[in-house]
């Protein structure tokens, strides 16, 4: 029995400048500030940066997860906040947690908080799922 | 500057997009995904992304795609994408703000399968300034 209220167990995904390479080739997203430390630098960033596209894709594979399946999420959404750093040859955390916020029967409304070296990178970060397996 | 003229207009996308399994395949190996019978549930913005960079960076337009982030994104799945989906595709400028020297425009995407609506999604995309 799933009630608001209800906190899903987090769960950490590792990022690392060869899992941004892949992203951009599987997401077709070249962007260099993904990937080049030079010209994410001169564009006034930190580091290289994560794609926030990438960030909400691994949000999503912890929801689809949770609620049975990629074909569980029917709305999806996020604003990126703060970028995830990463730097070469570290690998860096994405911290994801989330709360049930609504329930309905199977419908279930997921209020999400994602996290990278303790700073909050998502904002009003909610899935809706119908869940498959709960 | 983006040319206010553009707010409102709806651009159709020239070609059909066909989703193929190893395009679901790659996207889905990057976030640990095993199950492939059908597409992550933001698989759409692969589609949806390149579609807003030919649009907007038109010179009638005219965002600098080397200055732009993205602010936020939502997506609506009617329909889980699977390989063989043949997409038709329209991108709609919704909203185009300035604020502290940064142009803000907001941009929806609808993805097709003949008369079905399968993914829609609303993308807010920052050029800095």
């Amino acid at each position: 029995m799933i009630n608001v209220g209800d906190a899903v167990p987090s769960r950490v995904f590792e990022l690392d400048r060869a899992l941004l390479k892949a992203y951009a080739d599987a997401s077709g997203d070249q962007n260099p500030i993904h990937q080049n430390e030079e010209i994410a630098i001169s564009v006034g960033l930190p580091n290289v940066i994560a794609h926030g596209m990438l960030t909400m894709a691994l949000v999503g594979k912890y929801v689809t997860d949770w609620a049975g399946g990629s074909a569980s999420v029917k709305e999806f959404s996020a604003r990126f906040i703060k970028p995830v750093i990463v730097p070469a040859g570290e690998k860096v955390d994405l911290t994801v947690s989330a709360t049930v916020a609504e329930v309905d029967g199977n419908r279930i409304k997921l209020d999400l908080i994602a996290t990278s070296a303790g700073v909050k990178v998502l904002g009003m970060a909610k899935a809706c799922v119908h869940a498959a397996n709960l | 500057m983006i040319n206010p003229d553009s707010v409102g207009r709806t651009f159709h996308g020239a070609d059909q997009v066909i989703v193929t399994q190893s395009e679901i395949d790659a996207f889905a190996a990057v976030i640990g995904e095993g199950d492939t019978s059908v597409a992550p549930p933001t698989f759409s913005i692969r589609i949806s992304l390149p579609q807003y960079e030919s649009i907007l960076t038109q010179p009638e337009i005219g965002v600098d795609w080397s200055r732009l982030v993205h602010g936020d994104q939502k997506f609506e799945n009617y329909r889980p994408i699977v390989a063989g989906d043949v997409f038709t595709c329209s991108a709609t400028i919704e909203t185009l703000r300035t604020v502290a020297g940064n142009e803000i425009v907001s941009v929806r995407s609808d993805l097709h399968s003949g008369s079905e609506l399968v993914v829609s999604s609303w993308s807010t995309l920052v050029v800095r300034g």
